[in-house]
């Protein structure tokens, strides 16, 4: 396989998933905003911005901070690169350049989600929104379901693999501004706010059932911190994406027939989450923690490009 | 306009009668209602949407990605009009990879003053870089689409030579696909020649001229400019069925002269690059500096004599359109027979009489730039404004040698659905010629393209034009049915 071709398989995993990602962030600041019994207001929306990294570049919109315009840039603007419609069209691009190893199903749900979001054009907290996002779950979900019934060769275990990396970086970039953003001051660690803002954490990743079937005591934020970061049976862990990656790259190293700099990495990553404690995690600093976890990442995807020849 | 065209089914009698040996395609043309016909060519466009056989006009929004329509009513050549039309395209195109290999090399067709000198070695199409080198086999272009046109029953003329990349092809592969789908019982009336193994010919083609001593196994590729180019489609189709990597320059590195190809497994050596990408813009040290495409040092690999181009770089000298003027003589000079196939009358504005002659009759004749095509920068005398006359009158005495014209030919028409039913509409014909170390193979059939709006001339796909299937007949008795069959009841 062409080396662009699995840099354009890759980085497609990657946009979708970070699309979807971003299309579930406006939903929770959604619910964050409206639905709990002390508004959380701006500082919801802030804490969107802060989640993707995107302070700055909203600054440069001089615009204030509001539920539409933030909203609007998290999820159409063309000057953000991390916006859904960004997402959606560097994905489609990049699938339209390997069309032919895509199956029809893979690329039709990428195609019906670029032409979806072409022509939407609110994106505050009404239903209309909303509705949208569900609209886009359900795409990235019927890509997924393509992607699964693709042959099992090196083409959808790339696209798998951006996935995993992408949805790795996602989710502790989530757990980190909770961490630190989100906690007002003169508000108590237990608080109604800070348990609003878990939960809506867990609802970001469609986790709410998982935690309550897992830990039958109520909310406490060391077990949603082990949910998300140590449970390899929650499929958006940090454990998980790593196990994923860890497979990935195994599977395509076995098509290859020889491994690398990568593999090496991410077993040594699957090794340490293993080892482990959501104690330990927290006892050194879950934002250390979290942070170096995202350097790494970023560190695992340069190896994944040298070692595939992606540049 | 009121020229009193020929039509290839009805011939010039109206749909009444019908030419010999066409009653069949002419009843089942009347014996079809033209809301089947319309059924059946919505289905075809549909599927040609969902494959995504789409191409971008240039000047557009990106997301304008349309199809080419298509006609659903096919063309029929006869096996003796193919048969005749067979033998010329190999006669033209074997005169092609002569003159190329001449004006490359030792020029004798110029010392022997066939063709003015300075026509071909001060042409922009002409590339001194590669001159005196010899691509691999002695093959220049090894794919040739040739645009034909008719007048009458046996009148056909070569109206242009396409020998840099000329594209298209998918078009006749998906026509044909949709035509079996959708219109099954005309390949029960008709024993026509298949077309499906062109990419197979292709792939055989391609594999033939690899350099020298790289094994019964050369590793071919087709090198496209991305997917923001027009023809992007039939890139990926074509490598898709040959099932060869479809490769962007910047996926190709030179090494000591060396072409090779990253992949996830390590550098590849590549042997053969079939580029759909025009001179200009495959080596940015020789040709275009300014280029983002091309891939540095592979002009060098070329000359040393280590990877195939196909087509080789240089070969638009062949197919230029003041060259083409030149080609009765060409065919005569290193065939030594009288073309089988006449090119149109032309008259090269580079002439003074020629000039004189085009700027009296402009209301008549069809000017075009020497170097445009796509049906730009041309003007059709007969249905063009005055002011768009005055426009090319001036152009014309500001750069003759740019321009040449020929006389508005009463194309053929074939049976067309249209609004108002099927009628006549105005056709060419480009068929595809592959030129391997084994000689030139020609698959029985080409790209129809028809023009839709009534009385036009102009086929372009960027001016409204359609394409249509093209079916040869074949001189054996038609091929078994391939419609469901009876069921046979019990053991016989």
């Amino acid at each position: 396989m062409l080396s662009r071709t699995a840099a354009s398989l890759y980085w497609l995993g990657r946009y979708v998933e970070r699309a979807e990602f971003t299309a579930r962030l406006i939903e929770a600041t959604i619910r964050l905003d409206l639905l709990s019994a002390r508004p959380a207001g701006e500082g919801a929306w802030e804490s969107a911005l802060a989640v993707v990294a995107a302070e700055d570049g909203f600054w440069f919109t001089g615009e204030a901070v509001s539920p539409e315009a933030v909203g609007r840039y998290l999820a159409l603007s063309q000057a953000n690169p991390s916006s859904i419609r960004s997402c959606l069209d560097a994905a489609r691009n990049n699938a339209k350049s390997v069309r032919t190893a895509l199956t029809r199903e893979a690329w039709e749900a990428i195609n019906r989600a670029w032409l979806f979001v072409r022509d939407v054009k609110i994106t505050d907290g009404t239903p209309a929104a909303l509705a949208m996002i569900e609209k886009l779950k359900a795409e990235a979900r019927g890509f997924e379901g393509a992607l699964h019934r693709m042959l099992r060769n090196e083409s959808s275990f790339f696209v798998r693999l951006g996935a995993a990396i992408e949805r790795a970086d996602n989710t502790a970039r989530l757990i980190d501004v909770k961490y630190h953003l989100l906690l007002p001051e003169g508000e108590k660690v237990g608080g109604p706010i800070d348990r609003d803002q878990w939960t809506t954490i867990l609802h970001t990743v469609s986790a709410v059932t998982a935690y309550r079937w897992l830990y039958r005591e109520g909310l406490r934020p060391g077990y949603v911190v082990d949910l998300l970061v140590l449970r390899h049976e929650m499929p958006r862990s940090i454990a998980a994406s790593a196990d994923e990656v860890v497979q990935m790259l195994t599977a395509i190293g076995r098509r290859l027939g020889r491994q690398g700099e990568a593999d090496r990495m991410a077993r040594t990553r699957q090794l340490m989450l293993g080892r482990s404690t959501v104690n330990g995690i927290i006892a050194g600093g879950l934002h250390e923690f979290l942070r170096g976890f995202i350097a790494d990442n970023a560190r695992l995807d340069h190896a994944i490009g040298q070692q595939f020849r992606f540049q | 306009m009121g020229n009193p065209a020929f039509d290839e089914v009805w011939g010039s009698a109206g749909p009444e009668a019908s030419r010999e040996g066409f009653e069949a395609l002419a009843a089942w043309i009347a014996d079809t209602p033209p809301h089947e016909l319309d059924r059946r060519q919505q289905a075809a466009e549909a599927a040609f949407r969902q494959l995504g056989i789409t191409f971008a006009v240039y000047g557009e929004d990106e997301a304008a990605e349309r199809i080419i329509p298509f006609d659903i009513v096919p063309r029929i050549f006869s096996a003796s009009e193919w048969r005749g039309l067979k033998a010329g395209l190999e006669q033209r195109v074997e005169a092609i990879n002569a003159f190329l290999a001449d004006v490359y090399g030792p020029r004798r067709i110029l010392r022997d003053g066939v063709l003015p000198a300075e026509l071909v070695l001060a042409n922009p199409q002409f590339r001194p870089q590669v001159a005196g080198a010899r691509p691999p086999h002695d093959v220049y272009a090894h794919i040739c689409g040739i645009d034909m046109v008719r007048t009458g029953p046996t009148d056909f003329f070569v109206l242009e030579d396409n020998a840099r990349t000329p594209s298209g092809v998918s078009y006749m592969l998906e026509n044909r696909e949709a035509m079996i789908r959708l219109c099954p019982e005309l390949f029960e009336l008709f024993p026509v020649e298949p077309v499906d193994d062109y990419t197979d010919l292709l792939f055989s083609t391609l594999r033939s001229v690899a350099p020298h001593g790289r094994g019964s196994e050369p590793v071919c590729v087709l090198l496209t400019p991305g997917h923001f180019n027009s023809a992007f489609y039939e890139h990926s189709f074509l490598a898709d069925a040959m099932g060869i990597e479809l490769v962007e320059s910047a996926d190709l590195e030179v090494d000591d002269d060396i072409v090779w190809m990253r992949t996830i497994d390590g550098r590849v050596r590549v042997d053969v690059i079939y580029r759909r990408l025009d001179d200009d813009y495959i080596d940015p040290l020789i040709f275009r500096p300014d280029s983002m495409l091309g891939v540095p040092g592979l002009m060098a690999a070329y000359l040393a004599g280590n990877v195939t181009l196909a087509n080789a770089p240089g070969t638009g000298i062949a197919d230029d359109k003041a060259i083409y003027s030149y080609m009765p003589e060409i065919v005569r000079y290193y065939t030594g027979a009288e073309a089988k196939l006449p090119n149109v009358e032309t008259w090269r504005c580079r002439e003074r009489q020629a000039l004189t002659y085009t700027l009296e009759n402009l209301d008549k004749l069809v000017v075009k730039l020497v170097d445009g095509s796509g049906g730009y920068g041309m003007l059709v005398g007969p249905t063009a404004s005055k002011a768009e006359i005055e426009r090319f009158r001036d152009a014309l005495k500001a750069e003759p040698h740019r321009y040449i014209a020929q006389p508005t030919l009463a194309l053929s028409t074939v049976p067309t659905l249209t609004e108002q039913g099927v009628a006549p509409r105005h056709v060419d014909f480009r068929p595809f010629c592959l030129t391997g170390a084994d000689g030139i193979r020609i698959v029985p059939g080409g790209l129809t393209r028809v023009a839709l709006r009534e009385g036009s001339l102009v086929v372009n796909s960027s001016q409204g034009g359609g394409t249509k299937d093209s079916l040869i007949l074949a001189d054996r008795p038609r091929r078994r049915s391939i419609g469901p069959q009876p069921m046979r009841s019990g053991a016989d």
